[in-house]
């Protein structure tokens, strides 16, 4: 006799997008598009999907653009309280943590982002963590994440010649290829995403990070 | 007898509703479609204008509040009394329905009374650019009820403070929230009286906030917004959305805008165009949304913003023309169709 009344408006939107990061033995590469859509539209062009979260740590995030940018404000001053309460940076391992816990935080109406964290441990090499919506994260060489994830991880499954995970003792994942290789691989990646997916595209953001510095390059990707 | 209408259950009273030596005291509440009880043994139902003023001229009844919204189509009313539990007894099937609700799974919407659900008078597409100067901004004055455009005088472009300009589509008061919240935050600024002012940037990301927050709640503010400015020489144009995805370029359009208006600006868009230039590309896309969104009206407002100052322009109507091929014989190619 009596039906519950069903929202017609969801709370969740994706708006698309697709981001890398490969652990280098002592650099760190962190890339992702600058696409942002909703539907079958195009909202902008030029819309970056990677945050600063501290000085060794950057989080590319796809996925839902509104509960990405709230969580990046979450992280944000979470790290400058760290700050004034430790005096120092947070590490990369940390923030790893706090962005698993920041996520689980939100089990029950989780953040609709899909984080890939890169950055350098405290001994300087490259590390890289990625997380599905809801925290779960594990340490890896490398991992992509959003739309074209799919088309992106078994091309650098190729690549990186992966170890397999079930061998003990566990061989490390961190890539011995060059900064500079790893940064052409990272650009072929989404030459060849851009190609299948409709949600990549415009252009590709492209953060290294090693013992020098920061330095950001970008890349023109097809626009249809 | 008296008969009450539910959108969801249809109850007929038997009894009487008539207790005119007996105080009322327990709770009974009676919302319109879209408001729902905050306690949880109460029923809901909706009723009629005419059985309601009778219900009142009958009863001696102690009342906690009244309150009555007209809607377009027929009156809702919000009611709470108070029957005893013997009273309830006393008054038979009145009592049954009174119980049987506590139980119905309307009630399991404790908690969420009040909760947008649907939009009822909306605007259409605002479109927004940069341009030499400043900001332009468009909009048309339609404000449609469903498939009537009901009002066509409406607004949707204002001022906000020294330096910044919003246009909203989607729910017109809704919009007329946004323009209150808006109205005690520049409020606040200027009581601050420091001889700083909030910019563009600052009130887009303040609305995003707001709008990601009521999100959050699941009552949402169903509206799109564009707000646009110019602050110390930065131009600054961005858009909001009812869920709080936003972002910010050289031209945004909320809407049909976005399938119709921004094709044309992503060809036509300069960084260096003129007011005159300006204006013209924003009427070849409010006239391409005149001619394909069917609640476009021809009434519209053009508004500027530069560091000088804001002007929204008079009403005016844009010319049209109707004699394309396309328009004229439709179905050539396809005879038969139409």
């Amino acid at each position: 006799m009596t039906t519950k009344e069903h929202a017609n408006w969801s709370p969740y939107d994706n708006n698309g997008g697709t981001c890398v990061a490969i652990a280098g033995a002592d650099y760190c590469v962190i890339a992702a598009d600058t696409r942002m859509s909703t539907g079958y539209s195009i909202l902008t062009r030029d819309y970056s999907k990677i945050s600063k979260l501290a000085d060794k740590s950057f989080m590319a995030s796809s996925g839902f653009q509104a509960d990405v940018k709230a969580l990046q404000k979450v992280l944000s001053s979470r790290h400058l309280i760290y700050q004034h309460q430790h005096n120092k940076q947070m590490s990369c391992p940390a923030m790893a943590q706090l962005l698993s816990n920041t996520l689980y935080y939100k089990r029950f109406f989780p953040y609709y982002a899909f984080n890939v964290l890169g950055g350098l441990d405290s001994e300087g090499k490259g590390c890289v963590f990625t997380y599905d919506a809801v925290g779960s994260y594990e340490r890896v060489g490398y991992s992509a994440q959003g739309s074209g994830a799919t088309l992106i991880t078994p091309f650098l499954d190729n690549q990186l010649k992966s170890p397999s995970p079930l061998l003990l003792p566990a061989k490390d994942a961190v890539t011995p290829l060059s900064e500079a290789e790893a940064v052409d691989l990272v650009k072929t990646c989404f030459v060849s995403a851009t190609e299948r997916d409709i949600y990549t595209g415009d252009s590709v953001e492209i953060i290294i990070l090693n013992a020098n510095g920061v330095r950001r390059e970008s890349e023109q990707l097809r626009k249809d | 007898m008296y008969t009450l209408l539910g959108e969801e259950l249809n109850l007929q009273i038997t009894s009487h509703f008539h207790s005119s030596q007996q105080k009322l005291r327990s709770t009974i509440v009676i919302t319109s479609r879209g408001c729902r009880s905050s306690k949880p043994s109460s029923p809901i139902f909706r009723v009629d204008c005419e059985s309601v003023f009778d219900l009142l001229k009958l009863s001696t009844v102690d009342y906690q509040s009244l309150g009555i919204s007209y809607h377009a189509m027929s009156c809702h009313v919000i009611m709470k009394k108070f029957l005893s539990r013997k009273q309830s007894e006393e008054n038979g099937v009145f009592a049954d329905m009174v119980s049987s609700q506590n139980e119905s799974s309307l009630l399991s919407s404790e908690g969420d009374s009040q909760r947008t659900q649907y939009p009822y008078v909306t605007g259409t597409s605002v479109i927004g650019i940069k341009y030499k100067d400043g900001i332009l901004m468009a909009a048309d004055m339609g404000g449609s009820y469903g498939s009537t455009i009901r009002y066509k005088s409406v607004e949707r472009l204002k001022q906000v403070g020294k330096h910044s300009l919003i246009g909203a589509s989607g729910e017109i008061s809704d919009f007329q929230e946004i323009l209150r919240y808006l109205d005690e935050l520049i409020l606040h600024d200027n009581m601050w009286d420091d001889g700083n002012s909030l910019g563009p940037k600052e009130v887009h990301n303040y609305l995003t906030r707001v709008m990601y927050n009521r999100r959050n709640k699941f009552d949402p503010l169903w509206n799109s917004l564009v707000l646009g400015g110019v602050k110390n020489g930065q131009k600054y144009l961005g858009s909001v959305s009812m869920i709080g995805v936003h972002f910010e370029d050289d031209h945004v359009a909320t809407g049909f805008g976005n399938h119709l208006a921004r094709p044309i600006l992503r060809e036509e868009w300069r960084e260096d165009l003129t007011f005159e230039e300006g204006v013209k590309l924003l009427e070849k896309c409010m006239r391409n949304l005149l001619y394909r969104d069917r609640s476009a009206v021809n009434k519209l407002q053009i508004a500027k913003i530069t560091e000088e100052g804001l002007t929204i322009s008079e009403p005016y109507s844009l010319k049209t023309y109707w004699n394309f091929a396309a328009f004229k014989n439709p179905t050539v190619g396809a005879e038969g169709s139409w």
